[in-house]
């Protein structure tokens, strides 16, 4: 069976790809990931934020309660050499590459615009096949608008196209007001490919101690519904490539998201719940499903259920939300 | 060969080049030579070899006892070896000493002199030191520059392995080992041609091999050891003839010629000043300014003091020499004049008798003492010093720099003599700690002195406080070397870089005439003059300074650089001295930013860059007006019911000006007046804590973790508000207890340091507004004024009946008044707290034995100490002895107690009869467990004691009788219960002291110690104690330190009848509480081992108690009590206090600098040294529910 598709140009042997997470800080779980079938796998974000803090913290620790007092002019041995840059991140992807054989697909989240530059090239020298642009940005600031919001979209992705060779794809978070026209305006502007969605951490409440507190969750299959209409509705309208993440946790999961349009599913729940080789499972589904449906290859099925092939486009759009609300009371909707 | 200058400090000379001519370095951290033992153990972690292409082998040991112990074997097995000491570490080393030198041993100690622990200790600079050793057989060889230091520890080294003495290489702590200057590095060709590869092996066949066994060190009889000790002669007499061939060898391929004795001034000097150590620079600089001047004067330095070369020393005195005054910078009481006076006079004598001087009559000849603990030793005084040889009959045994107006010994000197030359630019900068001002100076002259063909010194003044300490930075630089050893006493650059050091200090007063003033300021060119206090203005005007501003905060501020402005104000002190072209001083600066942050990441590099570039827009001259126009002046006020002490001495020291007092200000026998801080006031916060009664639950948290003792709470009448200043909070009290009275919690706003631990701890928030809680950090200077007057008013009112609370419980014991507070401890000190609570709750009846350490420090060192007395008069009264004897010192002070009791005891029983036979009987079986027992036995001895007086002054009784009386008198206060408390940190515990303290454990005495564990050597910058966990950075641990921490805790435990308890206050007061009441009830040792975060951790301290809670709750630090009282009930005497780990190590471990440094640089180790030190703290946690759940009686496990 030829589950084989098309990335950010690379030839992946299926469209299972683990997803940006802590999983993928061991050279361990990538060669089990690649054992266990995944066709490519992105790297955990290289953080600009987090360098600049380590750099930072290092500096202050070094720094605080020095040449205050005669006995005590320092409180730490200086050592000659502190990995605080990205060199560590720069070395699991040099060290990745030699590992494994699947492409190595390199993510970044900058803060300056040299630091997206900077980074990304570093990352492309350090032999990563691509790279995906993680823009985890939450526009908080009451005075600017959505124009100049979309506008630092692009001014990165520009950046980093002008920077580096290998192909860069862009991780995207759902709350664009004009998603469609984003997604194309990206597209034109040299993005090879569009991950949908980015998943933000939502804090939650403690109403007991009056505390915002962090609160992980991880995804599940509801959660894939997002991702997938989009992409339905932009496959075949814009020319980057789609790939889906959010949600994917069955087989099920990974037909709906290629019948959508995607070229990649994309997963990191699933597989922290249950561990890399869960992969390798799903993989199998994969292969039963589309023989069990009588699917030649995955290609047959690619966007099989996107809004230009599907014989309900409408129901992508509004209408579709009208129906949803019918089938229930509305007392049970706004629950 | 070209010359190779590097601007450093003497620590780092000297550790360089001995670093390269040994193989084994023994050490351990003393002021002020750790620096050599860090920088050999950097060198070493570098991988640096030495010259025969080895890396020496650096090891720190538990004391210099033991140093020196390794030294001595490290070189009976034949390797070549050094340590790095001084002062009591010397001390220390004496015993070895002796076998080394009896030995004859090749090896040089490198020592930078320091004061030795007299009437109170000092780690400053003088030779009482070495002096102290100079019968040991050393050879002792004086550096007094840094250029000295780095050809002396060549020299001393060469020397050591011809002559087989070994030597005592010595420079002045502080003022040589401190003091940054340009000196010439020697090339490892000139390191090899000086050490003998012959007298390298003949070193090592020397050694004891089971190949060729010999026995060393045999003990002997009055037969032959008396022969013995002769036989080594003619070593000693070869040695000077040695020291010179090496000191001419060193000259043919360095160019630089020293000689045993050097002679500098007018070849027909009659006024001549022999001396050693860095005050001979300053000499030379003022005898070559009196000759030029036509005076005959001259100046013999001594380089090699011991052995003493009689002959080199007369043949280098000018024959027409009439008078010679020898400087010592020592003290020897009682003798016939100090060392070095002495061997001066025998060795004139000799010479006259034996006619071997150049001169034939006797040269009138004056001893005296100068520079003390660095006391500063000028021109002005130097020439004091030939003003007074050239008197008929000039002062012997004279004191210079002081005023000794006791017994009369100093000479006056005129202030006004001051030598500095004009090509010489003098700067002098005033900073915090905390600002950088003096990282950025130290890098500013090594710009200067490496960037330029300037010759560079500066020399750092820091005070004693360890949070918001002043530093003073003197600059020096010219086309000439600089031997000026003292600080600038005239400046053409003053740069003041806080701007309320105007209003505190005279920072003019050091200024020269049309000097150049930069003031970092947040007022503008145009407003700045109306801040000024109106003698600066005045001086100002007088002096023609030029005048320039430069807001350093804002600057800091627009570039991320948050309090440090150490780079911007660096770029303005380069714009205006003009030392180098501008663009030339940006790209120098930066380059240092490069050397000096480069490991520290780019984004430090930007963000240092970026203020550089920002400074110099920032930079404005001020018009300055004609006239001085402010109405207002500097103060510093006491108030009128101070003290006169502190009125007349302390408040002096405070200001600076402690330089000044005579030597009868000082009391004789080092005894000082306790609750001094209070005066200090240093408003060294900008934010104080504020109160909010509605939101506040009572709880006394803030309180109790207060490390400084600013937050007190009081409960009283409301009655007594009825004159309380407008702005004074009150709120109805909660506690059942105290039903309708009303409850204050009062900030001391002028002694808080700021550290918001108290915020941090508040458990109760503001409904409405979650982000305020019942106390919250506030701006201070707007509350500055009206808090101090509630401060005032607050003490006014009286303070809980102690004997009406139950002191076990936080919420009433923190009602208790503190009898430690306002210490200069860093901001968010973790060790303070507990001495706080000890002070309240046993305070009014507890000796303390400190050890040396951070708590002596802010415990002890002078202007003020933060030990106090309550309203009776009573509080701890507080010693401290040394590092290592602290346990015996302690035990010592309870023996004396239990040795009066006994006395006293047996002196009532006595006279029961005659003073009241029910009120002895009281006394002497009274219960003293609860505080009201102790109140009532107070009473029973005052009435004893008032009964005595009455018998006394009676007159009819026989005399023999008095005098009984008398004596009881005069020992009855010891029938009141006292306590002894054993006060030290890990450094102590763990290493230096700590088999005095297993002993004192074991001698089952009622005493309680208190270990402050920061699991550091914090005091001396950060060493590895054995207290220091496995994973941590530490110095001597830079790769982490691969060894789990002792549990010292268990080690006491096994004794069986030693009270044992491991605290965290910040995890669980309560604890901690019951602790320290179990200890101090337990009749036997009691050891509290205590978790301290300290700023040596590396992180923000206003995280410490949350990080307890994370040691406690990852079991990195279980709680528990080990009471052998329980044993009696049947019980088991091991209380697990805290719960099973339920956090990951990791979680603990790297939010703390100290252990995440090492994943950044060395994150393979780091990841296996924290698998290890994860298994380390479940396996502990296995041993402890085991015992916890041994019988007799249960699981044990504590409530």
């Amino acid at each position: 069976m030829d589950l084989s598709t098309t990335y950010l140009g690379l030839k992946l042997k299926n469209p299972l790809v683990p997803s940006s997470s802590p999983l993928s800080r061991s050279l361990d779980n990538l060669r089990r990931m690649e054992d266990a079938g995944a066709a490519a796998v992105v790297l955990y974000s290289l953080f600009e934020e987090q360098i600049t803090l380590e750099s930072e913290l290092l500096d202050q620790y070094l720094t605080h309660g020095t040449e205050s007092y005669a006995e005590a002019l320092s409180y730490f041995p200086n050592a000659p050499e502190y990995q605080t840059g990205p060199d560590s991140y720069l070395e699991h992807v040099r060290r990745a590459k030699e590992a494994l054989d699947i492409p190595i697909i390199g993510s970044l989240n900058g803060v300056s615009t040299g630091g997206w530059i900077n980074y990304a090239r570093k990352i492309e020298q350090a032999g990563a096949d691509a790279l995906e642009l993680n823009v985890y940005y939450l526009p908080t600031d009451v005075n600017l608008g959505s124009a100049a919001v979309e506008q630092i979209y692009l001014d990165i992705l520009h950046d980093v196209k002008t920077a580096v060779s290998i192909p860069v794809a862009i991780k995207l978070n759902p709350y664009f007001s004009a998603m469609a026209n984003m997604a194309r305006r990206l597209s034109d502007a040299g993005a090879d490919g569009l991950v949908l969605f980015n998943r933000f951490y939502q804090p939650d409440l403690d109403p007991v101690n009056l505390e915002i507190v962090p609160h992980l969750v991880l995804s599940n299959s509801h959660e894939l519904r997002l991702p997938l209409r989009w992409i339905a509705i932009l496959y075949g309208r814009i020319s980057a490539d789609l790939a889906l993440t959010t949600g994917v946790h069955t087989v099920q999961d990974v037909v709906k998201g290629v019948m959508a349009g995607a070229s990649a599913t994309m997963m990191a729940s699933e597989l922290l719940q249950r561990g890399v080789g869960r992969l390798g499972e799903i993989l199998a589904d994969l292969r039963r499903w589309l023989e069990e449906y009588e699917y030649d290859s995955l290609a047959q099925m690619k966007g099989s259920l996107s809004q230009i092939n599907c014989a309900e486009p409408a129901a992508f759009e509004r209408a579709n939300y009208m129906r949803v609300l019918s089938s229930f009371s509305v007392r049970e909707v706004y629950n | 060969m070209t010359k190779r200058f590097m601007t450093l400090d003497g620590n780092e000379a000297c550790a360089l080049v001995a670093h390269k001519i040994n193989e084994v370095i023994a050490i351990y951290p003393i002021t002020p030579s750790s620096a050599m033992g860090e920088w050999a153990d950097q060198y070493s972690a570098e991988g640096k070899t030495n010259i025969w292409g080895a890396v020496p082998l650096v090891i720190e040991m538990q004391s210099e006892g033991g140093a020196a112990g390794s030294v001595h074997g490290a070189l009976q097995a034949g390797a070549l070896t050094t340590t790095f000491t001084a002062s009591q570490g010397l001390l220390l080393m004496i015993p070895n000493m002796y076998k080394i030198a009896g030995e004859l041993t090749s090896t040089v100690f490198h020592i930078a002199a320091r004061s030795l622990a007299t009437q109170a200790l000092s780690i400053f600079g003088d030779h009482s030191d070495v002096m102290a050793a100079r019968s040991t057989g050393f050879a002792q060889l004086f550096a007094n520059s840094v250029q000295e230091i780095t050809d002396f520890a060549l020299i001393a080294t060469a020397a050591t392995l011809e002559a087989r003495v070994p030597f005592l290489h010595i420079f002045d702590g502080f003022r040589s080992s401190h003091e940054v200057n340009k000196a010439e590095l020697l090339d490892d060709d000139v390191l090899r041609a000086m050490i003998s590869d012959e007298l390298v092996r003949a070193h090592r066949a020397r050694a004891l091999t089971p190949d060729k066994p010999v026995i060393r060190g045999t003990a002997q009889n009055p037969d032959v050891y008396f022969q013995g000790r002769e036989s080594a002669n003619p070593f000693y007499l070869a040695t000077p003839g040695i020291v010179q061939k090496t000191m001419d060898r060193f000259a043919a391929l360095t160019g630089r010629q020293y000689h045993l004795f050097d002679y500098v001034g007018a070849p027909d000097a009659e006024r001549v000043i022999v001396i050693m150590g860095s005050g001979a620079e300053a000499t030379h600089e003022t005898v070559d300014y009196l000759t030029a001047r036509g005076e005959k004067v001259g100046l013999l330095k001594v380089r090699l003091y011991r052995p003493f070369a009689v002959e080199a020393f007369l043949q280098a005195l000018p024959a027409s020499v009439r008078a010679i005054a020898v400087l010592d910078r020592t003290k020897e009481p009682g003798a016939a004049g100090e060392p070095l006076y002495q061997d001066v006079v025998t060795a004139v004598a000799e010479g006259l008798a034996n006619q071997t001087a150049s001169f034939a009559t006797m040269p009138k000849i004056i001893g005296g003492r100068y520079g003390l603990s660095s006391k500063e030793f000028t021109p002005a005084m130097i020439k004091a010093v030939f003003d007074e040889l050239g008197k008929e009959k000039p002062k012997n045994h004279f004191t210079v720099g002081i005023n000794d107006d006791v017994t009369f010994t100093s000479l006056a000197y005129d202030e006004s003599f001051i030598i500095e030359p004009d090509d010489v630019v003098r700067a002098v900068f005033y900073g915090l700690g905390a600002d950088g001002t003096v990282g950025a100076n130290k890098n500013s002259i090594k710009i200067i002195g490496e960037d330029t063909d300037n010759y560079a010194q500066a020399y750092f003044v820091y005070d004693s406080k360890k949070s918001g300490s002043v530093t003073v930075s003197h600059l020096r630089f010219g086309p000439r070397p600089i031997r000026s050893t003292y600080q600038v006493n005239s400046a053409n650059f003053i740069g003041v870089h806080q701007f309320n050091f105007v209003e505190k200090f005279d920072v003019l007063r050091l200024a020269a005439p049309g000097a150049t003033l930069l003031l970092n300021s947040p007022y503008g060119p145009d407003e700045v003059w109306d801040y000024l206090p109106r003698s600066m203005q005045q001086t100002i005007i007088d002096k023609k300074l030029k005048f320039y501003v430069l807001d350093g905060y804002e600057v800091a501020r627009k570039t991320g650089m948050g309090r440090r402005i150490n780079t911007i104000m660096q770029t303005g002190f380069f714009a205006l001295s003009g030392v180098l072209p501008p663009d030339e001083a940006i790209a120098a600066i930066k380059h240092t930013i490069e050397k000096t942050y480069g490991n520290r990441g780019e984004r430090v590099v930007q963000m240092n860059n970026a203020a550089v570039d920002a400074a110099r827009d920032h930079l404005f001259e001020v018009k300055v007006p004609a006239e001085a126009t402010s109405t207002f002046e500097r103060s510093l006020t006491l108030p009128a019911h101070a003290p006169e002490f502190v009125k007349s001495v302390t408040a002096r020291i405070i200001e600076g000006l402690g330089d000044l007092l005579p030597v009868s200000a000082m009391p004789v026998d080092g005894t000082y007046p306790v609750g001094t801080t209070k005066w200090e006031k240093r408003n060294i916060t900008t934010e104080i804590p504020v109160w909010d009664p509605d939101v506040c639950i009572q709880c006394g948290k803030c309180a109790l973790v207060c490390p400084h003792g600013v937050i007190r709470e009081k409960i009283y009448d409301a009655a007594l508000l009825h004159n309380a200043p407008p702005t004074f909070k009150s709120t109805e009290a909660r506690f059942k207890e105290f039903k309708g009275m009303q409850f204050t919690l009062q900030i001391a706003p002028e002694d808080c340091t700021g550290c918001s631990l108290c915020v941090e701890v508040c458990p109760a928030k503001n409904k409405q507004q979650p982000k305020f809680k019942a106390i919250n950090m506030a701006p201070q200077l707007p509350l500055r004024e009206s808090e101090r007057q509630n401060w005032e008013f607050f003490l006014s009112l009286p303070n809980v009946d102690r004997t009406q609370l139950p002191l076990g419980q936080v919420k009433f014991n923190q009602l208790l008044e503190p009898l430690f507070e306002f210490s200069g401890a860093c901001a968010g000190c973790g060790e303070t707290p507990y001495l706080k609570l000890l002070s309240q709750l046993f305070g009014d009846r507890a000796l303390i034995a400190n050890a040396t350490g951070c708590s002596s420090i802010y415990g002890g060192n002078l202007p003020t100490t933060p030990w106090t007395v309550n309203e009776e008069g009573r509080g701890p009264a507080w010693s401290n002895s040394l590092f290592e004897d602290n346990a015996e010192f302690g035990l010592g002070m309870r023996v004396a107690l239990d040795q009066r009791l006994e006395t006293a005891t047996h002196l009532l029983r006595q006279m029961d009869d005659l003073i009241d036979e029910e009120l002895c009987e009281a006394i002497l079986y009274a219960d003293q467990v609860t505080e009201a027992d102790i109140r009532a036995q107070r009473g029973r001895v005052a009435e004893l004691k008032h009964r005595l007086r009455e018998l006394i002054a009676r007159g009819d009784l026989d005399t023999a009788v008095v005098r009984t009386l008398e004596n009881l008198l005069s020992v009855a206060d010891v029938f009141v219960k006292k306590n002894v408390w054993i006060v030290g940190g890990d450094g102590w515990a763990y290493d230096i002291g700590y088999g005095g303290l297993d002993h004192v454990l074991a001698s089952g005495r009622n005493v309680n110690v208190l270990v402050l564990d920061t699991e550091v050597y914090s005091n001396t910058g950060g060493q590895m104690s054995k207290a220091t966990p496995r994973g941590a950075v530490a110095k001597f641990a830079a790769a982490g330190k691969p060894i789990a921490k002792k549990d010292l805790g268990m080690l006491a435990v096994s004794y069986g009848n030693v009270y044992v308890a491991r605290v965290a206050f910040g995890a669980n007061d309560a604890q901690t509480v019951r602790a320290f009441l179990e200890a101090e009830a337990y009749d036997g040792p009691s050891l509290i081992i205590a978790y301290s975060h300290c700023i040596a951790h590396g992180y923000d301290l206003k995280f410490g108690l949350e990080q307890q809670k994370a040691a406690v709750e990852s079991a990195y630090w279980p709680l528990f009590r080990y009471n052998p009282d329980l044993l009696a009930e049947g019980k088991n005497p091991f209380q697990l206090d805290s719960r099973a780990p339920k956090l990951p190590l990791d979680q603990y471990m790297y939010r703390e600098g100290r252990f995440r440094m090492l994943t950044q640089s060395h994150p393979e180790r780091a990841a296996k040294l924290l698998e290890l030190a994860q298994a380390d703290v479940q396996t502990r946690w296995q041993r402890y529910e085991e015992l916890a759940a041994k019988v007799p009686g249960g699981n044990g496990k504590g409530d």
